[in-house]
Parts: structure tokens; C-alpha cells; sequence
């Protein structure tokens, strides 16, 4: 289907900057998510593949062409909105068949393509019913029904399950990776929403006030965050960070906070200054001869792990541990980091320092 | 805080039994959350206990007492909904005041500033005492909303979904908070909601609602570990239990239709072979999505697996749950 390169992408409006230098690649066949909190340019940058805003600079190609000054309807993509966006006033078959006719395709070849959509969707059995009378998945299941039949060389979808609530979005998000899987077209997606991001992209881009902070396959993001930006807004809870000051040379594997050492994936690169331990919830272990102490605040139990909160001198600290273990609140008890999952960060910055966990996917950018 | 006691409460609309014989105990300083899908009946029983509502049959008793006859404003109730429901004009203080100055309770001035600056402390409010209601983020509306329930004294806290409303990140802070003032203000609350890790996280008890009946009441663990069917199974636990037919894997007790699987109760390496459809990375934990004799099945794995769909995966249970052909556990 298509391959779509973005290169040096900007875009102001005035003098707002919605959208500065962004650069990735979207390979044939990817789900691929653009993630980031509101006002962070996501929805411009895929309104500008889609033609629907023109860049201030930049190119975009979609299979080797340049398409970002080309009028959205000669650059044959799919856009499915948030809102469904669907004639009320037609029945379930005339919306999807809608594109086609347009097209001036023949009444006969229309209806094979509507219905072999409808079966790929599962909504054979609506086909007549008018769009008020239907639940909001049936809805957006048209909406895609009306994207899929044209057979565009890629979709683009802003944030399309937004609207629905948290155990349908869950269901609906299953479906759609799956239609993804068999259809195998390029789709670029647009959410707020990291744990659908995670769920179901092949690759994600992070950004943030317009910038990409990050570009990779999911685990590697949540693994080896570039940023602290990146390691707070993805992972619930977000990773967890103490504050302290370091002189560390590179190739050093322990670092010193208070008077605790604690382990770290051997650097490689010096750093002096305000620095940040980084280390996710599941990498924090409860060990009664560990010297970095914590109180346990709270406890929440969630079948096979639990998640505690606990106070320690840096601050609070989440930790997930299996639940089979006990936790009382008010207890105090030693904490263990699991060392080669640790990413520090330049506090300054906010960028993560190089080391033997992250330099593959840093140096990549 | 009081006692609260439902005694084979039954309430309908028209033909639609909203609330069916449910009996209940909630204990002074308890944490009880009503757990269940929109129309299970749950906002219907908040309306009962606060008086808004008049139930069909059965007693309610606060500390023995029956209050059927009694009004709200008898009653003391305090509630906090989904949506903020805040004076727009009045400031924070105005707002947390205004409970305490109903005329049943004419509480006095200094009293009135006293509890405010109590509760805003442990709200972490006490910055934005002045300002205007309608100058708060989404999170601190909701939390002055629960504050405003605080202040007072009531004989219980009754809570509809006040979380649903926000953000996943705000969510998840004021889950450990309002349990935390909960406990510290030894306060009695019950809460609805249809989010599983609300009850699973906060609740002292949770009552399971199907259908306005309360099919199951207990821990958190009690109910996650030992299901009463396979609609509370189904109810707890992320992801969802898988339902399988019981002949799928040998060792089914008779009897049994449904085998009720964990993803996390799922042993690879032998037993019957599975295909991997999708591997599924959400971070902290990865997801198999597997295919067996036609039956999709999800279970955890190494969170770095090497496993790619095509894979073929050898499956057997542990710890199964059985289920009878009507849904209810057997085994």
C-alpha cells in the first residue's frame, strides 16, 4: 500500500508554532500511533499528511512522492474522524456506498464492494438500518466501512474511539487491530491515550509542544525512554524519579544518592550535576536488608500484583509487586532498584543519559 | 458514622426491577463499593439509602433505627456524583462552607472555619480556598465536591462514580487519596461504580450487582480468588477471565460446562498446543493473544518474549475455575 516519509515538517500559525521539524517514517503495512498530550501538534501533523493543512516547510512523501503542497483529494488516503461524521439522513449502505458512487464506479460493482466490507466489519446485518438507530460502535464501524471501500493507499485516524466509553474503547481498539491485521493497510493514528498507544501501535512517535521526543517500537519507548517526558507520560504509573546530584565517569555502574549506592546499566558518557534516577514501578523490589529505606503509604490490590506507595527521603516511590506478598501500610521496609532497567536523566534537560540499556535506541534518534 | 443495613430492599420502575431483595451490612469505617454495569441497579441503591428514592419492600436501618420514613435531610446522608455539581458563583470556602450552614445543622462561624481548613489541608486544597469554584482544573472540583461531603458529619458518605469524569492520570492519584482520607477520617462510604480497578483498589467489600441483585459481597481477594460464577469472574481482573468450553483442557470435574481461566493461570511449555495470533506490549506486562481449536485465549508471558504470531505455544491451566452450564461456580 504506502510507505509515507515526513521530513523536517513545520508548521506555524502565526506565531504559534504547532509543529517544529518533525522527521519519521511510517513503513508499508505499520500501525503507526502519533501519542501525545492536547496541543501537542499530533492532530496538525496528521492533518498535514492527510492535505488538510499545507506545511510552512518541509516535506512529506507518501510512496516517494512529495504530496505536502497536493490538494488532499489527489493524495487517494482515508481519514476517520472522532466524531463519525456521517450523513444522518442516509441508511448504513448509502453512506458506505456513498464514495464510491461519487467516484462514478458501477451501481453493480458498488454493491459487491459494500458488501464484502460489511462482512470484513461485521455489519451485514445493518446495512438498511438508518444511522440514528444505531449504538455508537455500530457508527463508528460505518465510519470505518466508508474509509475501507474506497481501498486508499493509508488511513489516517484522529483519535477515532475517543468518544466511547472506557470497556467499549477497549473492545473496539481489539477490532481494529485486528481489521488492521487482515487488511494490512499503512495507517497512521492519532491518541492521547498511551496505554492505546502501547496496545496497538508497531511503532509510536512521542511528541511534545511540537516536538518529537521520541520515535520507536513500543517497548523499546517504555524501556528505554529518551526522555523524562516520555518516562512520565507513558507507563501507568509513570516511572518513578529521585532527584540527587552526581559526578559519575562514564562506563560507571553505581551511582551515589545520599549515601546509598544504587545500581545503574554502565553509563557512556560522563555526567556531573543535577541528574534523576529513573526506574519503573515493576523494577522495585521490598527486601528487608536493603539500606534504602521507604514507608509504605498505601496499598492497591489488583489481582496477581498490587501497587504501593511509599515515602521515602526523595520522595514517593510506586512500587508493583506480586500481591501474594504482604504489604501493610505504615510499615517501613527496604527497597531495591533493579539496576539495568535504571535510565538517569540530565535533570536540566530532561534528556536521558546515555548507557548500555539505551545507547542502540538513542543513537538511532 | 453509622451502621448501614438493607434488608431485602426491592425497588421497580414500571416492570423494570431496578434494585431486587438485596441485603446488605455496611460497618461503621467500612469502604464498600458497589460494582456492576450501567443498569445494574447501583445509582438506584444510593438513591434509596439518601431518601431520594422510596423502596417497594424490604427495611433500610441506620444503627438499628429504620429510616423508610425518614427525609434526606433526616437522614444525613452526604453525596458526591459524577459531575461536579458546584456553586459556580461562590469561591472554594464559600462552597466547602455552604453544607454547614444548612439550617438543620446552624453550625458556628468558628466551628465552620475550622472544619474547612481541616478538610482543605487534607484535600490539598487549602491554595485555592479563594478561588472561584469555576477557576478550577477538573481534578480540584472534584475534589472540592468531595470535600464539600466531608465537612460534614453525616451518618454515611454515598459516592457515584465521583472518578469517572477525569483524566487516567488524575484518576489514579485521587483513588489512593480518597482511601487514604477515608481511613484517617474513619468515615463510612459507599460507592458505586462500573470500573473494577476503583473497587478493586479502594474497597474494605465489594458487592457485586447483576442485575439489581448483589450476587456477591466480599474482599477484594474473595472476590477475585473465589467467585461465586462466572459473571463475577468475568467482572474482575485485567485482562478479562477466559471462558472456555471445560472439555478443552482434560480434568474438567462433571458436571462442568465453562472452564474459567486467568490469563495469569495459564502454564506454557506443555499440555495443548496453541497458536500465537498477537503479541501484545503494554509495557510493564505483554499479552499472548493465542488461538485454540478456535478459541481465542489470552495470557501473559515474559515481557520481552521472543514469540511472534505463527508461534506455536504449549498451554495447560492451573488453578482453574468451573463453571456450570448456568454460569455458577462448581469447582
Amino acid at each position: 500500500m504506502a510507505e509515507i516519509v515526513v521530513r523536517n515538517l513545520c508548521k506555524e500559525f502565526g506565531d504559534f508554532v504547532a509543529v517544529r521539524s518533525s522527521s519519521f517514517k511510517v513503513e508499508d503495512g505499520e500501525f503507526f500511533m502519533i501519542l501525545g498530550p492536547s496541543g501537542c501538534g499530533k492532530t496538525t501533523t496528521l492533518r498535514m499528511i492527510a492535505g488538510l493543512e499545507l506545511p510552512t516547510s518541509g516535506e512529506i512523501r507518501i510512496d516517494g512522492e512529495e504530496v505536502g503542497q497536493m490538494p488532499a483529494s489527489r493524495r487517494d488516503i482515508a481519514f476517520v474522524f472522532q466524531m463519525y461524521a456521517l450523513y444522518p439522513h442516509m441508511n448504513v449502505r448509502s453512506n458506505i456506498s456513498y464514495p464510491l458512487l461519487s467516484q462514478g464506479m458501477r451501481r453493480a460493482q458498488v454493491r459487491e464492494k459494500v458488501a464484502e466490507v460489511a462482512g470484513i466489519l461485521g455489519i451485514q446485518d445493518i446495512l438498511d438500518s438508518p444511522i440514528s438507530a444505531l449504538s455508537g460502535g455500530d457508527r463508528q464501524r460505518v465510519a470505518l466501512g466508508r474509509a475501507i471501500v474506497r481501498n486508499p493507499k493509508c488511513f489516517l485516524m484522529d483519535e477515532p474511539l475517543g468518544a466511547l466509553d472506557a470497556e467499549f474503547r477497549a473492545h473496539m481498539s481489539e477490532e481494529l487491530r485486528a481489521l488492521h491485521n487482515r487488511m494490512g493497510a499503512t495507517t497512521v493514528y492519532v491518541t492521547h491515550d498511551q496505554l492505546e498507544a502501547m496496545q496497538m501501535g508497531d511503532k509510536i512517535v512521542v511528541m511534545n509542544e511540537g516536538e518529537i521526543e521520541q520515535f520507536g517500537a513500543p517497548q523499546d519507548i517504555y524501556d528505554k525512554p529518551a526522555s523524562m517526558f516520555v518516562a512520565d507520560f507513558i507507563g501507568s504509573p509513570p516511572m518513578n524519579f529521585l532527584k540527587f546530584r552526581i559526578s559519575a565517569e562514564s562506563g560507571a555502574t553505581e551511582v551515589l544518592l545520599r549515601n546509598h549506592r544504587l545500581p545503574v546499566p554502565a553509563l557512556r558518557e560522563p555526567f556531573e550535576g543535577a541528574a534523576v534516577y529513573g526506574v519503573r514501578p515493576e523494577h522495585v523490589r521490598l527486601s528487608d536488608s536493603a539500606g534504602y529505606r521507604a514507608e509504605i503509604l498505601a496499598s492497591e490490590y489488583l489481582g496477581t500484583t498490587q501497587i504501593l506507595t511509599l515515602r521515602t527521603e526523595d520522595g514517593e516511590v510506586k512500587a508493583r509487586t506480586p500481591s501474594s506478598q504482604p504489604a501493610r501500610e505504615g510499615e517501613t521496609v527496604g527497597l531495591e532498584f533493579h539496576g539495568p532497567t535504571v535510565t538517569l536523566f540530565d535533570e536540566g534537560s530532561g534528556r536521558a543519559l546515555r548507557s548500555d540499556l539505551n545507547e542502540g535506541v538513542l543513537s538511532r534518534g | 458514622m453509622v451502621d448501614l443495613v438493607m434488608r431485602n430492599v426491592t425497588k421497580a420502575f414500571g416492570t423494570n426491577v431496578a434494585v431486587d431483595d438485596m441485603s446488605m451490612t455496611v460497618n461503621d469505617g467500612d469502604f464498600v463499593v458497589l460494582l456492576g454495569p450501567s443498569g445494574a441497579g447501583k445509582t438506584t441503591t444510593l438513591c434509596l439509602i439518601s431518601g431520594l428514592a422510596r423502596p417497594d419492600g424490604g427495611d433500610i436501618l441506620f444503627d438499628g433505627r429504620s429510616v423508610i420514613n425518614d427525609t434526606p435531610a433526616q437522614r444525613n446522608v452526604a453525596m458526591v456524583f459524577q459531575n461536579y455539581s458546584l456553586y459556580p458563583h461562590m469561591s472554594v470556602r464559600e462552597n466547602l462552607s455552604f453544607p454547614l450552614r444548612s439550617p438543620i445543622l446552624r453550625t458556628p462561624e468558628d466551628q465552620i472555619k475550622r472544619k474547612v481548613h481541616e478538610v482543605a489541608e487534607t484535600l490539598r486544597i487549602s491554595h485555592k480556598l479563594d478561588s472561584r469554584a469555576t477557576e478550577l482544573s477538573g481534578g480540584e472540583m472534584q475534589r472540592v465536591s468531595i470535600g464539600r461531603a466531608l465537612v460534614r458529619d453525616p451518618a454515611i458518605h454515598l459516592m457515584d462514580e465521583p472518578l469517572s469524569s477525569l483524566d487516567a492520570k488524575l484518576r489514579a492519584e485521587l483513588r489512593v487519596e480518597l482511601k487514604r482520607i477515608q481511613a484517617g477520617l474513619g468515615s463510612t462510604l459507599l460507592y458505586v461504580t462500573h470500573d473494577q480497578t476503583e473497587a478493586m483498589t479502594m474497597a474494605t467489600d465489594v458487592g457485586v450487582l447483576d442485575e439489581g441483585r448483589l450476587v456477591q459481597f466480599g474482599s477484594p481477594r474473595e472476590i477475585y480468588s473465589d467467585p461465586v460464577s462466572l459473571y463475577v469472574a468475568r467482572r474482575l481482573g485485567l485482562p478479562r477471565i477466559n471462558a472456555l468450553p471445560a472439555d478443552l483442557f482434560a480434568g474438567a470435574p462433571s458436571g462442568a460446562s465453562t472452564i474459567g481461566l486467568r490469563p495469569e493461570h495459564i502454564s506454557h511449555g506443555e499440555g495443548r498446543d496453541a497458536t500465537v495470533v498477537r503479541v501484545e506490549h503494554l509495557g510493564d506486562e505483554t499479552r499472548l493473544h493465542l488461538t485454540l481449536d478456535g478459541h481465542s485465549i489470552v495470557t501473559l508471558t515474559d515481557v520481552h518474549t521472543e514469540l511472534a504470531p505463527g508461534d506455536v505455544v504449549s498451554v495447560s491451566p492451573r488453578d482453574a475455575l468451573y463453571f456450570d452450564a448456568s454460569g455458577n461456580r462448581i469447582a
